[in-house]
């Protein structure tokens, strides 16, 4: 699903983000990256959904090697990967619905399935109630489920979290950390950045990456 | 049916930012019109003196007739030439009488006729370029019998130059007026992807292809510069009323560079969008 192989990266300001890391997420993991912040974990996300080419080494993303995607294929990557961030990116003015429907039409979907489609994924969610709400009307764990509903809806293959936790209360995590519970358990492989150990540590089922200062310091799967 | 409903929409949601793009892009084109409206009628101004060049080889009174017959026939047979006249010293004396009569004395009956016999050569239309008039001159000048040549040649060589920088200069001008429109709407165009930047963000995000992303600001682009091109031929053409009504009698352009003015604004439009699109999609 996510193969890293030696890959580094370098900021020609920031210096070397990533030093010769090389690890695996495979079909239907849960895995947590943790790290300091500053650790290559936002990096190592950025060059997964290959929003960045690493300086060296290779990613391979779903079938697609960092080395031979371009910037006119990248779309097809981002079909098979659900990207969440920690500050949700929805569109503001916009209802929840609207939120989800958006990516579903702008990827291409029948108009007439938009709206079904849109519903059931915020059904899936657990916020159907709220579809018509604006979503700068709702709660940060409500904008959080709009968020992931948006990264499901192209029925990817890997949802990627960038600290998706790290703006809500500890309610809301937990609610949002059952969400991906669920998806994970119907076969989505998820990878998940957080720097919050006690997250990690109450969800010891999942497998474990450590960075720190850009180098990969464990895999929970290789002791 | 998402670009056609979200080109249109940035006329709905920013009117003035669009309508002050089309305005700029208007005025850009017009100095365009405005330029091909002056190159048009001088060119038509040069053209009708260009009609009138015309060779007039001055023969010796002692020529033959039969070297006349044979010069008529073998100008006449030059792909340049229209057709040869013969003007005998009669028929010389007669002009210059009808022409200058201040000169009748001069002219008079009985007195010697000073005036020579001649050849006159008319061109055809568009073969008035001084190198097809060099043409006749030289093959004039091969007959022993021709005296004198005489075709304004300084007429023609300024003609030429006129004509070359009248089109120099509007190609120029035209061009950077073009470029100048192409930049004004380029730049709205980077005002309305800012304002929109959040949602290409997340087109990209949950992946939109590029082309679904640039459709919208394309067509928004080309509908701000068709409007643009429909505002600079409104323009140019109430300048052209104007002159004609108050100062002098000028032609309308060919409705042909209307509709090119037109496709231009449209296509600048287009091409300005996309290149500023093109430019964000890199960035995000």
């Amino acid at each position: 699903m996510i193969k890293l192989t030696h890959v580094s990266k370098q900021y020609p300001r920031k210096g070397l983000a990533l030093d010769d890391v090389s690890f695996e997420v495979g079909k239907g993991e849960f895995v947590f990256l943790t790290g300091h912040s500053g650790s290559g974990k936002s990096t190592t996300m950025r060059l997964i959904h290959m929003a960045e080419q690493p300086t060296s080494g290779e990613v391979r993303v779903t079938g697609y090697s960092s080395a031979a995607v371009s910037d006119r294929d990248i779309w097809k990557v981002r079909r098979r990967v659900g990207y969440v961030f920690q500050d949700f990116r929805l569109l503001p003015g916009r209802s929840a619905l609207d939120n989800v429907a958006f990516a579903l039409e702008v990827t291409g979907s029948p108009p007439k399935e938009i709206v079904p489609r849109a519903q059931r994924l915020l059904t899936q969610v657990g916020l159907l109630p709220r579809a018509g709400a604006d979503v700068s009307d709702l709660s940060g764990g409500e904008q959080q489920r709009v968020a992931i509903a948006r990264a499901l809806a192209n029925d990817p293959y890997l949802l990627l979290a960038d600290e998706p936790t790290g703006n809500l209360d500890e309610r809301a995590t937990r609610g949002i950390m059952d969400l991906f519970w669920e998806i994970n358990a119907k076969g989505m492989a998820v990878l998940m950045a957080t720097h919050d150990l006690e997250l990690v540590r109450s969800f010891s089922q999942a497998a474990v990456i450590e960075l720190d200062q850009g180098k990969l310091v464990y895999d929970s799967r290789k002791g | 049916m998402y670009a056609v409903r979200e080109g249109f929409a940035a006329f709905r949601r920013a009117p003035v930012l669009t309508g002050l793009s089309s305005a700029m892009v208007g005025l850009a084109l017009f100095v365009v019109g405005l330029f091909g409206l002056a190159a048009y009628n001088l060119q038509l101004a040069l053209t009708a003196i260009e009609e009138r060049v015309e060779v007039v080889l001055y023969l010796r009174d002692d020529t033959r007739q039969s070297e006349i017959d044979l010069a008529v026939e073998e100008l006449g047979g030059l792909a340049e030439v229209q057709g040869v006249r013969y003007i005998s010293k009669r028929d010389a004396l007669a002009q210059a009488r009808e022409q200058l009569p201040e000169f009748g004395e001069l002219f008079s009956e009985g007195s010697v006729n000073p005036l020579p016999q001649s050849l006159e050569v008319e061109l055809r239309p568009g073969a008035h370029t001084s190198e097809a008039v060099r043409r006749v001159v030289e093959t004039g000048t091969i007959y022993p019998f021709v005296e004198d040549i005489q075709y304004g040649q300084d007429w023609v060589d300024k003609l030429f130059v006129i004509r070359r920088i009248g089109a120099v200069s509007a190609a120029i001008m035209g061009g950077a007026f073009a470029l100048v429109a192409a930049l004004i709407i380029g730049t709205a165009l980077r005002i309305a992807i800012f304002a929109r930047r959040e949602e290409i963000y997340v087109m990209r995000l949950v992946g939109a292809t590029n082309w679904f992303i640039r459709r919208p600001f394309l067509l928004e682009g080309a509908l701000a510069g068709m409007l643009g091109g429909l505002l600079a031929w409104l323009l140019t053409y109430l300048a052209y009323r104007a002159v004609y009504t108050w100062l002098f009698a000028i032609a309308w352009i060919p409705i042909a560079w209307v509709g090119i003015g037109l496709a231009s604004g449209t296509l600048f439009g287009a091409v300005a969008s996309g290149l500023s699109i093109r430019r964000h999609l890199r960035e995000v």
